[in-house]
């Protein structure tokens, strides 16, 4: 039986998709991984699009910004997880992970709302400060609209990134679907394993998918428009 | 303080071990992704495919990936190439989307312009769209390294990490002073490594340097 075989199998296996005594199955680690993974990308949605607006409209500690961004995501996830882990103790395994992920999220939604407020076309602002819009109206009804498609851009790519660090929680004895990645590989069992991973792509592609769906229903017709022109000028 | 001093000669050897394994997938990926970007710019089925289909791939945890990686290219279990292509793999995948973008975002009056002056697509290509991409280029090779480096740390767990052992055998001994000494050493290179890059972008873009003053 080759690999792909074997992890069908694994995949279809109606014993993998129960929660019996001492087996936990697949929809619980499923439930497990979304638990872990929204409030931390809610918590960064609501720390870093205020900040990036803010900081991308006055255009004050953009420097900072783009440093202090860069050393959060130089911080090793993992490193980061286990000694918060050790020195939270194991019954706070999943506050520390919440920390971890918030880490990992925050900077990408601030890196993307910064750079799509600053990037708004300057001619645009200046045309709304003409009108006689106040600071925060320009904020808020041209710059924030015009910067959707970055700022969506980032969340994106923010949730995979969470959906992908949570599968680490399995190293600090928590579960998600990278349980099954974990204990594939400490049994030298390659079929959950490579399910568990599998089970984790396809959990990212869904979101993505959503996303971008959201992301399409909620930035301005203008805006696409503008794009699908930009490109066919290119050619 | 006392086990930093006494391991230091092994923090500095990992460390050279660990940049390794991070920076050669970042250069891997450049070279990948300039002409899957630039394909990605020009045709937009290509584009439909090449997005959708890296963005998948950088969703898959570098864990899983690094354990599969010798069933998809027949490599040792602890062979460092794993590593070294999974990390190839990533970076492809963030520079593909990034290169695309700011390839279509180069305004058509300058393309305009540069195929008045007598340039065919290939040489415009070279000396002007590529040098007006390289900010998003080099920000995108930024987050690359910055990211290769803590995630070469992950694979330790398969035994190819780097300064990621300083981490697993600290937790397995209880020793903070090897986590920390770890995570230190990773984020110092990082930021080295991430200087260094945006240095070579400020000295390859003269132009942006100019019109700082006069832009806002």
């Amino acid at each position: 039986m080759n690999v792909f075989e074997s992890v069908y199998e694994w995949l279809t296996n109606p014993d993998n998709w129960k929660t019996t005594l001492g087996i936990v199955g697949i929809p619980q680690r499923l439930a497990e991984h979304l638990d872990y993974s929204w409030p931390p990308v809610l918590i960064a949605v609501l720390l870093a699009i205020p900040l990036g607006a803010l900081i991308g409209h006055t255009g004050r500690g953009g420097g900072v910004v783009v440093s202090a961004v860069n050393v959060f995501r130089a911080l090793p996830e993992l490193g980061l997880l286990v000694l918060l882990v050790l020195s939270m103790g194991l019954l706070l395994a999943t506050s520390a992970l919440t920390i971890v992920l918030v880490a990992v999220a925050t900077p990408t939604v601030l890196a993307g709302t910064y750079a799509g407020v600053r990037n708004v076309d300057r001619a645009v602002v200046d045309a709304a400060r003409g009108m006689g819009m106040r600071e925060w109206e320009i904020l808020l009804k041209v710059e924030l609209p015009n910067a959707l498609p970055l700022i969506l851009g980032s969340l994106r790519a923010a949730a995979l990134q969470v959906i992908s660090t949570a599968s680490i929680a399995a190293v600090v004895a928590l579960g998600g679907l990278g349980r099954f990645v974990v204990d594939g590989f400490a049994f030298r069992e390659y079929d959950q394993m490579a399910g568990g991973a599998v089970l984790i792509a396809v959990l990212a592609i869904a979101v993505e998918l959503v996303l971008s769906g959201v992301q399409w229903l909620v930035v301005s017709p203008g805006l696409r428009k503008k794009n699908a022109r930009g490109r066919s000028r290119v050619r | 303080m006392n086990w930093v001093s006494d391991h230091l000669d092994d923090l500095l050897a990992v460390s050279l071990d660990h940049l390794g394994l991070a920076l050669l997938p970042v250069l891997a990926g450049l070279l990948i992704s300039l002409p899957l970007g630039w394909v990605a710019s020009r045709w937009r089925l290509a584009r439909r495919i090449l997005v959708p289909v890296t963005g998948i791939l950088y969703a898959i945890p570098s864990l899983a990936l690094f354990v599969m990686m010798p069933l998809l290219i027949g490599t040792q279990i602890l062979d460092p190439v794993n590593v070294q292509a999974v990390l190839t793999i990533y970076t492809v995948s963030l520079l593909v989307r990034s290169i695309a973008d700011t390839l279509d975002a180069v305004p058509e009056s300058v393309l305009a312009a540069a195929s008045a002056l007598g340039y065919r697509p290939i040489g415009r290509f070279f000396a002007v769209e590529l040098p007006l991409a390289v900010p998003v280029l080099i920000a995108g090779l930024r987050v690359a390294a910055v990211m290769n480096m803590s995630l070469v740390a992950v694979g330790q767990l398969i035994g190819v990490g780097g300064l990621g052992f300083f981490l697993i055998d600290g937790v397995q001994r209880g020793n903070y002073a090897s986590i920390v000494s770890g995570i230190v050493a990773i984020v110092v290179l990082a930021l080295v490594v991430d200087r260094l890059l945006a240095l070579a972008g400020w000295s390859l873009t003269p132009w942006a340097r100019t019109g700082k003053g006069a832009r806002r």
